[in-house]
């Protein structure tokens, strides 16, 4: 019981703290919306649906990963995480408590682009089922991605250019807005190695049933990729913030 | 356990009360409780009227007041402070002497780290010299004062110069040792100096004596002594990381 008041008190203190501040959720609404409205006008005879998979991964890869990398180099600089880090609670609820916020971020964020493009096209053969799966899933591989970053960096500017470092080229090899098979070939290698991918590929089925993979695959794939970002995360802090 | 760094680490955008309270919550503390001991704390710790206040608009001292405040919220056994005073005003620090006193008396374990020596001697029971990162020494206050007065001083102001006695002095009171300091007198013995003698040898001389007094060691010299190291070298043993 103890440990989980700590859990919830983080929680809704990164929520209060940063999540819900001005400057965030305008970032978290502006910031799809002017995706989704760059690629109607770049394309506007193109479908919106065959969009709405890459505006929904990209919405809640980058909202998670900036989040969290900000939220954590900002409280490591200011040396308020210490506070964190000793007190009476297990460091994986602690980082269970800080990502959880970085989640619900990023899966807010993916409604912003559902919701724009509502305005546009039918929606109603959406399998919304497999939508909130993906889009819990790319939040969490997201976020550990982002504490990846977070955990490597030491400054705020440090973390957004790390971070880019991730994200830019994740934009154009996980399939987000051309398809896999129109990388070169020896790229292709490279997309099947990125969380995203899957993400992307389980939202394509849900939304426009243009997989190239079993949703089932793309699921345990996820699970793997945050099971194994999770554990160098956890490495990495036992290394760099404990010891 | 409780720990005060030397800068506080609350949080800029949460006000007083709120970062009390997210501290107890860390412990575990539930609602009622964390919300009555932080209002507790606040009252303590003179900050209820800015108990409101985001932590970003608290002065220094304030700052450092709820820094303690949030790490005891808890009651924990054992608390560590280090600098709890330096860089903050003298009311502040004064307030903040006070209450690790009451915390003390209450049977809280207190461990300071500071390079006010008088700090240290006024609030501790038992110090430890830290030099390079190694305890050179460590002992009860009392302990360390009385281990360090070898020997006896008197100083004297007299109407003569001092350097025009010094002869006589030292001719009148063999084995002790007489030192000009300034306009003052030292007279230095390895027993104890019955003052009345010496005060019989002005007398007859017709010297009049303004002021007599004995000499005792400070926490500081004690610390010289044992470290080697001068006080007013503190500050650069402080940047090697040592010297507290």
């Amino acid at each position: 019981m103890m440990q989980w008041i700590a859990f919830w008190s983080i929680l809704k203190k990164d929520i209060q703290n940063y999540y819900l501040k001005p400057p965030n959720i305008s970032w978290g609404i502006i910031f799809p919306l002017s995706w989704t409205l760059m690629q109607l006008i770049r394309s506007p005879e193109g479908s919106m649906l065959e969009l709405l998979p890459g505006l929904i991964a990209m919405s809640v890869l980058f909202g998670t990963t900036s989040m969290l990398a900000v939220t954590i180099t900002f409280e490591r600089s200011g040396r308020s995480f210490d506070r964190l880090l000793l007190a009476p609670i297990s460091l994986n609820l602690m980082v269970l408590a800080k990502t959880m916020g970085a989640i619900l971020f990023g899966m807010f964020n993916s409604i912003v682009p559902i919701i724009f493009v509502s305005f546009f096209t039918n929606l109603s053969g959406v399998n919304w089922g497999m939508v909130f799966v993906a889009v819990l899933l790319i939040a969490i591989t997201s976020t550990l991605l982002g504490l990846m970053i977070a955990v490597s960096a030491k400054q705020v500017f440090e973390a957004q250019t790390f971070a880019n470092f991730f994200r830019f080229p994740m934009l154009f090899l996980c399939g987000l807005f051309m398809p896999l098979s129109a990388l070169p070939a020896f790229l292709r290698p490279v997309s099947f190695c990125l969380p995203l991918t899957y993400g992307t590929d389980i939202l394509s089925g849900a939304i426009t049933s243009t997989s190239i993979m079993s949703p089932l695959l793309c699921v345990f794939a996820l699970l793997a990729f945050a099971v194994g970002l999770f554990s160098i995360c956890r490495y990495n802090i036992n290394r760099k913030w404990i010891l | 356990m409780g720990i005060v760094p030397d800068e506080s680490n609350l949080y800029d955008d949460m006000d007083g009360f709120d970062n009390l309270c997210f501290c107890g919550a860390l412990y575990g503390m539930r609602k009622v409780d964390r919300e009555a001991k932080a209002n507790m704390l606040l009252e303590q710790f003179h900050l209820k009227q800015a108990g409101k206040r985001l932590f970003k608009a608290y002065s220094k001292g304030m700052r450092r007041k709820l820094t303690i405040a949030a790490a005891i919220i808890h009651s924990p056994r054992i608390l560590f402070l280090d600098e709890p005073t330096t860089g903050i005003d003298v009311e502040s620090a004064r307030q903040i002497r006070e209450l690790i006193l009451k915390l003390k008396s209450k049977g809280t374990t207190v461990f300071i780290t500071t390079h006010y020596i008088q700090e240290a001697q006024r609030i501790c029971d038992r110090l430890a010299f830290i030099v390079g990162g190694r305890i050179v020494v460590t002992d009860t206050v009392s302990n360390l004062m009385e281990n360090a007065a070898s020997g006896h001083s008197i100083q004297f102001i007299t109407d003569r110069p001092a350097d025009s006695l010094t002869t006589g002095l030292q001719a009148r009171f063999a084995g002790s040792c007489v030192e000009v300091k300034g306009s003052a007198l030292i007279l230095r013995s390895a027993e104890q100096l019955p003052l009345l003698p010496v005060m019989k040898y002005f007398d007859d001389n017709g010297i009049a004596v303004f002021e007599a007094k004995e000499l005792r060691p400070t926490l500081e010299n004690v610390f010289v002594e044992l470290t080697g190291i001068e006080a007013g070298k503190l500050g650069k043993e402080k940047e090697k990381g040592g010297g507290k």
